[in-house]
This record gives C-alpha cells, structure tokens and sequence, in this order.
C-alpha cells in the first residue's frame, strides 16, 4: 500500500473535521470535529514516521494524544459552565460579544 | 501489495470516512459520539497495519475510551444531544462547503507540485515501535516534552476543577458581610 493511502485518509478526514467546524451548531460535535482533526493529524505522524523509518513521529502522536486530553478535559469543564449560565450549548446562542 | 491487503485497507477507509460523515451529519450528538467511535477503532487498526502497535493501543484506551466517554457523561449530563435545524447565518452551509473544497484543492495541488515522489511503503523490522523502545526514546531523548506533559496535563486537571466548581452564594455572602 503506497503511503500516499494514508495521505490522502488523512486528508479527507481533516476536511471532514473542518466541515464539522464549519457547519455544527452545537459546541459538543464541533468538539467531536476537532478531535476529528487531532486524529486526521496523527495518522499523518504515524504515516511519515513510516516512511522515514522515525520513532519521533509516534512519539509526538503520544504527546499530541495527552494535550487532546488535556484540551477535552478543559473545553468540557467550559461547556458544562456555558450551559450552566445560559441552558444551551447552541453556539449561535453564544452572542454576547457581539458589540 | 495483494490484492487481500487492498480489500482490506479499501475496507478499512471506507469505514472511517463513512463513520466520520455519519457522525457530522447525525442530529443527535450521542449517535455522533457513537460514530467517532468507531472512526477511532478503525483508525487504531490502520495504526496497527502502519507498525505502530503502542499508538494504536494508546489511541483505543485514550481516544476511544477515556476522551469518548467523557464526552458521552456531559452529553448525557446537559441533555443537549439535539438542537433545532434552522439556519441562522444566511448561507452558512453553501460557505462552509466552498471553504472545505478550497481547503481540497489546496491539498491537491501541493500533492502534485511537491517535488517527491511517493513511495510505497516499507517493511519494517519486527521491534521497530516497540513499547520498550518507545518508552526508552521517551524517557530518554524527549524527557523535557515529557514532564511539560506531565504539567499539562495537572494545570488542565486543576482547570477543570475550578471550572465547574459551583460558586456558593453563602459563603459569598459571609465575605461580604466580614467587610
């Protein structure tokens, strides 16, 4: 299998993430999109640590893994406190800085 | 590569990028959490096909267990797995899918005007991503990522704590009156 499979994997799940960004309205999926993207990222690590006969590459998946751990355990806490102060988790309801 | 070896990688994307639009396109965030799911187990065993068992391993356990459930319990604690439809920005959904193909092309043409050829891929010794080798690069070379890691991971900790800390109206009150 050439690696470009993998490539082309990973690219199609990262587009795949950002339209989830783009398009969701409800803060959670676009958290779902973007973890979506982490693993797009990783498969390209992983892929190149392949080609070039790296260990750096799994090991960086192994860091990017535990900061995407720490960024859920973070984002989530937000969440829990945005719908706490405003009932939802509707992004568009989220306007308040709007001037 | 054998023809088995193409079917089953075939097979393999097909599940992952199926699993990914299901999850974007299902309107209630559980079955979208279901599908990323499974997008991630998929993943791991094209991580294990890559030669990277412990990533693969640590993605199942990581990814698919802990950071999946985690999302699971706030769905379910919010109740906010659905949200109406509408469309509030005009024209939000024709945007975002101009933006997504623009961001293809994009992809496309460095694939082609890299100056690289690309290569199948190559066979790899059996202990090339060992845990022991892995653990030694770690512990070894990358021992400074490692404990910022470490300290990440505490701050995002503690983080979350004060975040959904419920600030009491009694004890504010108390502070108030001592002035």
């Amino acid at each position: 299998m050439p690696t470009s499979f993998f490539l082309a994997l990973s690219a199609i799940m990262f587009v795949l993430g950002i339209l989830g960004v783009l398009l969701r309205r409800n803060a959670l999926v676009i958290f779902m999109s973007l973890e979506l993207m982490f693993n797009a990222a990783n498969l390209a690590f992983v892929t190149f640590a392949n080609q070039y006969q790296l260990l750096t590459g799994q090991i960086f998946v192994f860091f990017i893994m535990a900061v995407a751990a720490a960024e859920v355990a973070v984002g989530l806490a937000l969440m829990v406190a945005i719908f706490r102060n405003k009932g939802s988790v509707d992004i568009d309801q989220l306007n308040s800085l709007k001037g | 590569m054998t023809l088995i070896g193409i079917i089953f990688y075939g097979f393999l994307a097909i599940v992952a990028i199926v699993s990914a639009v299901a999850m974007l396109l299902n309107r209630s965030a559980i079955y979208s959490a279901l599908f990323l799911v499974l997008n991630f187990a998929t993943i791991a065993v094209l991580y294990l096909a890559l030669g990277a068992p412990f990533i693969a391993f640590t993605q199942v356990t990581v990814y698919a267990g802990a950071i999946m459930i985690l999302f699971l319990f706030v769905i379910a604690l919010l109740g906010a797995e659905k949200l109406s439809g509408h469309e509030p920005i005009k024209g939000q959904r024709t945007m975002a899918i101009v933006l997504g193909l623009i961001f293809v092309v994009e992809l496309v043409l460095f694939l082609i005007f890299r100056n690289q050829g690309i290569q199948p891929m190559l066979a790899l010794t059996q202990d090339f991503a060992s845990p022991q080798k892995i653990g030694i690069a770690m512990f070894t070379q990358y021992l400074l990522p490692f404990e910022v890691v470490a300290f990440i991971l505490l701050s995002a900790t503690i983080g979350a704590i004060v975040l959904t800390r419920v600030e009491k109206p009694a004890r504010l009150g108390a502070a108030r009156g001592k002035k």
